[in-house]
């Protein structure tokens, strides 16, 4: 009998699952779940190109010529609602099952909402293509955005709107944005780019309300702060998908829990991407990472787990990369507070520079803003020096 | 033919850009030239900026990988190949002659 492999969830890391499981000569059936009708599409040019208007469905679409090869089945616009663990079997939403040999959950992540702007119109989140749609729509007739959290996607998205001919204001609750993942001496750096294109930041301040009635009118802030909106934007983080797992025993945290392969607690099961909390040797814990370049990489290794290939456990240098007005910021490594970040390359007056974080005299993380060639080097030279665990 | 540079200012395992109609990266693998469309298929990024590694480069960017020999996608998330382009050693210099295909002298 013909084995059969459900992915549950259909962007980037679920689709590079299933090539993975190609790629390791897995030769039964695959079926892919999604509970977006799209194909895979990129989600990255959501809050940028494809925002503003200059790339289209077409040219975000993940799936390449290739891939027509991998003779996928794929269940869109089906949203899997329990795991039976025994038996494997992923529940859909239309009643249906999927009856499996190996699982492996790619669900992802989904925006966090601010609380109390359910039904207002003009409140928008960033996650998905739907959500892009509407976002690009309601921008189009719209003076005045405010965007609620200066993390990457906020920060891309008022740029974006800058470029579109809005006036942006950003608020963020911290006294400095990004510093969780860039320190904040450097995440001032990278937030003076909003000064720069002409961007109102304000820092500090919470949000205290959203004022309008069936539409946003204005954000009032904590501080007593009111700010006439058109548009807002919550881009406040994201939340793992993995509350249809609740009653399947697939241990849960920040995450579904796996050990450094993507195996789960349960047998025939492995979890990878944003819905992933994998266990991280270096950091102690079980590490959930959001970013593109792991929901690309991963599947490779918890697929091997899968269909029992083994191999060494790879020890990825985490990486990610934002665009903003016209600047190319890239990161690569794992900063703690205490790292003493040195410019190492040109000057963050010029907006053009290479900082290397380093701890006890050694690299241990990078930060570039339009530097990619040199960046490129030192984020190989800090996966050279990661040793791999056997 | 475009000239490019001498070929002691490009020395194995480096690469660099060339001006045309469309921008084009010339590399040098172990005293081998290539050259390829810079601007990477999938979002706008230089590939002489990228990663040498044996005949592929690498993406600075999204890590998408290309064949230096053939100019096919060695590696996602690309999903369409760049042109490769002929490259000449006269007298110690290098030349691309664009438009010509690697393979149609190969």
């Amino acid at each position: 009998m013909t084995s059969t492999i459900a992915v549950v969830g259909a962007s980037l890391a679920g689709l590079s699952a299933a090539r993975a499981l190609r790629d390791q000569s897995y030769d039964g059936r695959i079926v892919v779940i999604g509970d977006e009708v799209h194909a895979p599409y990129d989600r990255p040019p959501l809050s940028k190109d494809f925002l503003a208007g200059t790339a289209s469905l077409e040219d975000i679409a993940l799936g390449a010529p290739d891939d027509e090869d991998l003779g996928l089945e794929w269940r869109l616009g089906t949203t899997a609602v329990g795991l039976e663990h025994l038996s494997r079997s992923v529940q859909l939403s239309d009643g249906s099952e999927v009856r499996a040999d190996g699982v492996v959950l790619a669900t992802g992540a989904r925006a966090r909402r601010l609380p109390g702007s359910e039904g207002l119109d003009g409140v928008h989140v960033l996650r998905s293509l739907d959500d892009a749609v509407a976002l690009r729509e309601d921008l189009a007739a719209a003076g005045r955005l405010v965007v609620i959290g200066a993390g990457f996607i906020g920060a891309e998205v008022a740029a974006t709107a800058r470029k579109l001919g809005l006036e942006v204001t950003v608020v963020e609750t911290q006294p400095v944005p990004l510093a969780g993942p860039l320190g904040a001496d450097m995440g001032a750096v990278c937030a003076g780019l909003h000064a720069d294109h002409g961007t109102r930041l304000l820092t500090g301040t919470g949000v205290a309300r959203l004022v309008g009635t069936g539409r946003v009118e204005a954000v009032e802030l904590t501080d007593g702060t009111r700010l006439s909106a058109d548009v807002v934007v919550v881009g406040i983080g994201a939340t793992p998908n993995i509350e249809w797992l609740a009653h399947s025993g697939v241990a849960l945290g920040n995450g579904v829990l796996t050990d450094a392969r993507g195996a789960t607690n349960t047998p025939g099961v492995v979890a990878v991407g944003d819905c992933a909390a994998a266990w991280s040797a270096a950091a102690e814990r079980h590490v959930r990472i959001e970013h593109w370049t792991n929901a690309l990489e991963q599947p490779a290794t918890a697929v091997a787990t899968l269909v029992g290939a083994g191999g060494p456990v790879p020890t990825p240098v985490p990486y990610f990369w934002s665009d903003q007005y016209g600047a190319r910021i890239q990161f690569a490594g794992s900063r703690r507070e205490g790292d003493v970040a040195r410019v190492v390359e040109g000057s963050c007056d010029d907006r053009s520079f290479l900082v290397v974080y380093e701890r006890d005299g050694q690299p241990v993380a990078v930060l570039g803003m339009n530097q990619p060639r040199l960046f490129t080097r030192w984020r190989r030279q800090l996966r050279a020096a990661v040793p791999t665990a056997s | 033919m475009i000239p490019v540079c001498p070929t002691t200012a490009l020395p194995p395992g480096e690469a660099t850009r060339v001006e045309a109609d469309e921008p084009i990266a010339v590399f040098n693998v172990d005293g081998e030239f290539y050259a390829i469309d810079d601007t990477c298929t999938h979002q706008d990024a230089s590939l002489a900026d990228g990663w040498l590694d044996g005949c592929a480069v690498e993406c600075p960017l999204h890590a998408s990988c290309f064949d230096l020999r053939t100019g096919k996608v060695s590696g996602p998330p690309a999903k369409t190949p760049v042109r490769t382009h002929r490259v000449v050693v006269q007298d110690g210099m290098v030349y691309v002659q664009a438009g010509t295909t690697a393979e149609d002298v190969a």
